[in-house]
This record gives structure tokens, sequence and C-alpha cells, in this order.
């Protein structure tokens, strides 16, 4: 038993997870986060006491832990969830942000959105009913918004008497698939939400499991890459001038480091400029430090005066990504009205937001069987679909395989603003190359 | 004071930040999008934990240029002395220039009329919007945070408000990777929330490890008080306590500090930051749950209020 103190200590210490969870009410999806929130001590009496009453009142006997975060009036009412919901917990090795995404009404855009900032996606199948078609569209989202680590949970293993071939053919099933997608590292756990097996604690029903539970896998699992390995990007913020008499001249560029290391002597280019200087210093939000990395907020000054602003974008000298005006990338749609060849757009890319137009929409997935659709004209709310855009002016674009941060964009209406699609550069999958050209022969009866 | 980021014990990773490095990141890097994309930028400050952090990253973000945003507060006139106090300071201490939108000027002038239950917390709604409007205020930061409430759960960190200040949760743009869309028409604002992601355990840790001053009545302190629905609220000028209510003197501190009429204090030997945070990690309420009444009338009060136009 951990005391108070020793919690509040702990935490001092603690990193932090975003994770994402995928699957409908059918899977028992609720049932895992309540547990996990639950058995982490993360809801608190009031919140609980006024789940309980709620439920009563709408007539249920157990207390209904969607309607802690189901908050919305519109949601009660009809029992559903509309939104990604953030839930905030804590373990004394970890915090943790988890994007609750509905599984049903607008699936696509909020497992999208959710898996947009998730570090671990949690995808969930009823053990009774294996891998089935949104299994494989939760994989594929995952893979497409690069997540790095997917937990397969097997749900519901006390309806299928705790049987290891049961797990194990689901398992190798989903492994397969979402390893052909290009996933990096997938974890499958068998589990009881309902009966709280290998949730938090480990299950005393399956002897034959010797993994870690949910919960363990959340803690341990590492929460960043091998930052040196990275391509440093440093998109430019906001430039500070304080212009006083004791900092005259003092100019930093402000800014969150999007990806990789940064160090003072390094020689860096400016991008789109194509101007080269050195990192003169590094301040870290009030410390001067050497050597600053992902995600830290910091301000960089260089060596020399020259033209840099808000929309530019440092990277090594070395190592600085092209520039282009012609832009291939998946987007998932989000908005109601759709997004037509010929439209005029922004695209915000990192802090950079400039005019453009769809050239092209080559494609669209269907993401249950990954199918192509040839030239289907435009994209609507949900779709998934491969585009070309031209740029008024050069982003220093990177591809969202090697860099989530300065590899997605935004495009948006500028006539009203409305965020239309989110986008990645660069190919869809990691691994199923054939799936980037649309196929033109046996793909055709799709339609 | 400590500024540099905090290796995690017990990963080989040597990159990885603790939480807080990375929730204090994440808020400059919003405060420093708003500074980049919007005119008239403004804080809202009413001298509570919350704000003060907001105030606190903002310094962080700039330094050592001066905060690039006014500060407004929302005043009921039900203003613990301490916090008025601590607010002028504040101001005064970092240069800062400050708004003050007040609620008793509105009831004064008959624009607003005081409710039965002498609560003035729903009533700040009038006097923020027109401020808004006044000033022409484009991005109004609020310290609001997704653990608080239900409703604020389903919030996005940049939320797009009409004219009137309204919130439509059902027309909120989807909020992808850190990119964070702030157009807006004229007379449109976006309320900022730039510590979303902090719980209340968060925002005591960092206040502690940043060393940063709260006003007293976070601490443990004797005070005049009288049971309201179960709650300990503070015998004052604001039309506390009625006839059958006795008061009487407690050990109390304050979880949040808004309007005296319907903010409860709780029962608490904590005296330092310390025993703050250990009382805080072993409560079993949540902050909200335990000292405001206004959000105990309805189950979607919050969410009205929030259509309505406030924080």
């Amino acid at each position: 038993m951990t005391t108070p103190t020793q919690l509040a200590e702990q935490l001092s210490t603690t990193t932090l997870l975003r994770f994402a969870t995928a699957g409908s009410v059918d899977d028992g999806k609720s049932t895992l986060v309540g547990r996990l929130l639950h058995d982490s001590k993360s809801v608190l009496t009031d919140q609980l006491e006024a789940v309980e009453d709620a439920s009563r009142k709408r007539g249920q006997e157990a207390p209904d832990l969607a309607l802690l975060t189901d908050g919305l009036r519109a949601e009660r009412e009809q029992g559903i969830t509309i939104d990604v919901a953030y839930r905030y917990f804590a373990t004394t090795r970890r915090r943790f942000i988890l994007a609750d995404t509905p599984g049903h009404v607008q699936y696509t855009r909020n497992m999208v959105t959710g898996a947009s900032t998730a570090e671990l996606a949690v995808v969930l199948v009823d053990a009774r009913n294996g891998v089935v078609e949104q299994t494989r569209r939760h994989a594929a989202v995952a893979a497409l918004l690069r997540v790095p680590h997917v937990v397969l949970a097997v749900n519901k293993m006390d309806l299928v008497e705790y049987a290891e071939p049961v797990f194990a053919a689901i398992a190798e099933e989903f492994t397969a698939y979402a390893a052909s997608l290009g996933v990096p590292e997938i974890t499958a756990i068998p589990i009881s939400a309902l009966a709280g097996d290998n949730v938090v604690e480990p299950s005393a029903n399956m002897d034959w499991y010797g993994g870690p539970t949910v919960l363990e896998h959340l803690e341990t699992v590492p929460v960043s890459h091998d930052l040196t390995a990275c391509h440093a990007r440093f998109p430019v913020q906001y430039v500070i001038r304080p212009q006083t008499a004791e900092l005259p001249d003092y100019r930093g560029y402000a800014g969150q480091i999007a990806a990789g290391v940064f160090r003072v002597g390094e020689p860096v280019t400016v991008l789109p400029s194509g101007r080269t200087s050195t990192i003169a210093g590094i301040d870290l939000l009030g410390d001067s430090v050497d050597i600053a990395w992902a995600p830290q907020s910091v301000t960089l000054r260089l060596t020399d005066d020259i033209d840099v602003s808000r929309g530019d974008l440092i990277a090594p000298a070395n190592d600085s990504p092209a520039v282009t005006q012609d832009v291939e990338a998946t987007v998932c749609h989000v908005a109601d009205q759709p997004l037509t060849v010929g439209q005029r757009v922004l695209i915000k890319h990192t802090t950079r937001t400039v005019k453009a137009i769809v050239k092209d929409i080559p494609s669209r997935l269907t993401l249950d069987d990954l199918s192509q659709h040839p030239a289907p004209g435009q994209l609507v709310a949900n779709d998934i679909g491969r585009v070309v855009v031209r740029t008024a002016e050069p982003l220093a674009l990177d591809a969202y395989a090697d860099s989530r941060r300065t590899g997605s964009f935004l495009l948006i209406d500028p006539a009203d603003g409305t965020t239309l699609s989110a986008g990645m550069a660069g190919a869809s999958f990691a691994a199923v190359a054939q799936a980037e050209t649309p196929a033109d022969d046996d793909a055709e009866w799709d339609f | 004071m400590t500024t540099v980021a905090t290796v995690s014990e017990g990963t080989a990773n040597p990159y990885a930040l603790s939480h807080l490095d990375s929730l204090e990141s994440e808020a400059v890097h919003i405060f420093r999008e708003v500074a980049g994309e919007f005119e008239r930028p403004v804080i809202l400050f009413s001298g509570g934990k919350d704000s003060i952090l907001m105030l606190h990253l903002a310094l962080k973000a700039f330094a050592p240029a001066p905060v690039p945003f006014t500060l407004l507060h929302v005043d009921t006139g039900h203003n613990f002395p301490e916090v008025l106090e601590y607010r002028d300071r504040t101001v005064a201490e970092h240069g800062l220039r400050l708004h003050v939108a007040s609620v008793q000027e509105y009831i004064d002038a008959g624009k607003l009329r005081e409710r039965p239950d002498g609560t003035r917390n729903p009533l700040q709604t009038v006097p923020l919007t027109e401020a808004i409007q006044q000033h022409r205020f484009d991005a109004v930061f609020g310290g609001g945070r997704r653990d608080e409430e239900k409703a604020r759960a389903k919030e996005r960190v940049f939320s797009l408000r009409d004219e009137f200040s309204q919130w439509d949760p059902r027309r909120q743009r989807p909020e992808l990777w850190q990119l964070y869309n702030g157009r807006h028409a004229a007379g449109e604002h976006v309320r900022v929330f730039p510590i979303s992601n902090w719980t209340e355990l968060d925002v005591w840790q960092y206040i502690e490890r940043e060393g940063i001053e709260l006003p007293q009545i976070y601490f443990a302190h004797e005070r005049e008080v009288f049971n309201r629905s179960g709650m300990w609220l503070t015998a004052g000028d604001w039309g506390g306590p009625k006839e059958h209510e006795t008061v009487e003197t407690r050990q109390v501190r304050y979880r949040t500090v808004g309007d005296m009429s319907c903010t409860g204090a709780v029962d608490s030997d904590a005296t330092t930051l310390d025993a703050v945070i250990t009382e805080i990690a072993a409560s079993r309420l949540t902050e909200r749950g335990a000292t405001r009444a206004d959000d105990k009338m309805s189950e979607a009060a919050m969410e009205d209020r929030k259509r309505e136009g406030y924080f």
C-alpha cells in the first residue's frame, strides 16, 4: 500500500504517457477504462456518487462508468459519446493522459484525433469474436498515425474459459495484420475487464500467461524513442526581443523542439531561406543549457544576426529537410463540408500557415480492408484519402513516418476557419507499399 | 527555483522528461502560439492558484522580455481580501496592466440582478463578455482544467466563441497533434486553456517545485465559518450567515478560490505546501465537489454556464 506522501514524492520524478483506447462499448471499453481508473483509485467519491445517482435515474442497476466523462447533456440524453474524452490518472510510476475515443459516432475523426498525440494505443477485441472488421480499422488508424506502441487487449477471456488457444490465435492474427501495416511494436494481453483479470492485478485464471498486466505495461513502456536517431527540428514560434537597457541586443527564437536534440555550437540552417548560422546559446525557460531535446520549450540564440521569424524552421546544417511546394499526403477528412479537387485552402504546418490549392485527390482508402478507390473527386467527413496539394510558399516538410510533428498538417477553410482535414506527408503505411498506388484492376469490383 | 529538466529515474532513456516538465513545455508552447497568432490576447486573472500558475508560465515563456498580454479580472465583489491584495501586488511587481470588470457595477447600474441565493458566479458571464467586446480581445486565456469537471473534459485547448461568447460543444474543431487552429471571424474570439492537461495534484507539485507564492487562504488557518449545504462558507458582507446558520471558528483552508458566497473551505491542518500536496493525494473528493456550491445545482450546471459564455 502506498501512502499519500509516497505517492506525492514518487510522482515528482515520474514521466507522462499519452495513450488512446479504441473499441466499442460491446468490446467492454468503458469497463476497461472504468477499471483502470477505479483500480488505480483515480475515481473520487463524489464522482462515483454522481455516476451512481445518474445511473439510478436512468434505471441502471450498476454504475455506468461511461458517465464519468460523458459529461455533455446531449451525450447523457442519447447515451452515446460524441467526442474524445480526456481522462487523467496516476500511479506511483507514471502519470497518464488517456484519450478515450468513442466507437461509433464520427469514429474515424475521433480515433485519428486521439491517436495523433498518443504514444500507445490500446485496441480491444472480444475474445468470442476475434479480429473483426472494426479491429482491422483500429489497427489501420494506429498504423497510419504511426503510434509507436500498440496493445491488443483480448477481452472477455472469462467467457471463453480463459483458454490459451483462443487468445493465441487472435494474437497471432492481429500481430500479423498490424505488422503488415508497419506497426513497430505489438503487445497482446489476455484480460477480463469485468472480472479484473490482467488489467491492474495479474490473473489467477490464466497461469499460461507470463506477460505484464495492462497497467504494468502502461507503466513501463518507453515514453520516447532514441532522440539522437531523429532528425532535429525546431519550428520558430515567436521572436523574443526585450529591447531593454540591460538587454538591448537580445534576440531569441522561442519554440518547442519538435524532434531530436540541439546543442550549443551546432551549425544550423534556417528554412525556407536556407541561411546558415550556429547555435550561440539555448535558454531553457530561465536556465542556460548546452543541450536540449524534444519536446522541451526553449529559446535558441544564433551567432549571426540573420532574418528569422515565426514560421521558419531551424534544423542541423547537415540534416535539414527539403523545402517543397508540392505536398503528397494521406489526409483524414474531419469536417462536415467536403474537400474537393480545385478547392482553395490554408495549410497549417508547424508554425507556418500558407495558402494552398487541392490539385488532386487520387484515391480514397477503405480502412476495413485497405482497398483503394481511385479518383473519388471529393472526400467527406471521416474519409481517408490521398491528396496532392500545391502551396503558395515553400514548406520545410518531413515525411510523417520520419517525424510526426513536422510531417503533419491541417487543411483549413480560409472563409470560416473550419479545420477540414488532418494530413500526414508521404506514404500512408510503413509496410504495405502496394497500398500506395491505386489498384487498377481487381479492386474495381469494390464500387 | 528548479528549471532544469529532471531526468526520470528508473528509465534507461536520458531524454525522458518528468511529467511536470512535459506539462510545462506544453503550456509554454500554447502561450507562444497565441502570442504569435493573435493581436490582443488577455489572461483571466482572479488571484486563484490556476491563474497564478498561468501567469507564472507566461512569465517563463517570454523571459527575458515581459509578458505580451494584459490581465483581466472579473470581480464578483465578493472577494477574499487576501486574494485582492495578492492580485494588486503581483500586477505591480511584474509591471502588468490589469483590467477589472466589476459585477457590482453592473448590479448598481441595474444591468444585472442579484440572485436570491446571493451567488454571483453565474453573474460573471455578462461583464466578462462585454469586457472582451469592449477591449476587442481576440484570445482569452482561462485556467480551466479538463480534470475539474466533466463538461470541461470535452473542452478544446483552443475553444472558439461567437460574439456572445457562447460555446457550442457539438461544433468544436477537432484538435490534432500540437496544431491549434485559432482562425476566427471579426467579433469572435478564442478561449485558450494552456493548463487543460494538468490535474490538481500537478498544479500543487509544480507550485512547490517552482516556489510560487500563493495567497494565504490556500493554507490551513483559523476562520469564522458557517455550514451551508455541507460546505464551510466564510461569514462576511456578502450575505451570510442567515438567521438559522451559526458561525463557528474552525481550522480550514481553501482548495479553490472564487466568489465567497459559493466557495467552500475544507477542514485542514495543512499549513505548508508539502502538507497540502499530501492532503490532496489522499483526498477522496474532487476540488469542485468539495468546494463549489454552484456546480452542485444540476448535472449540467457547468455545461450550461459554459454555453452562455462562462470561463
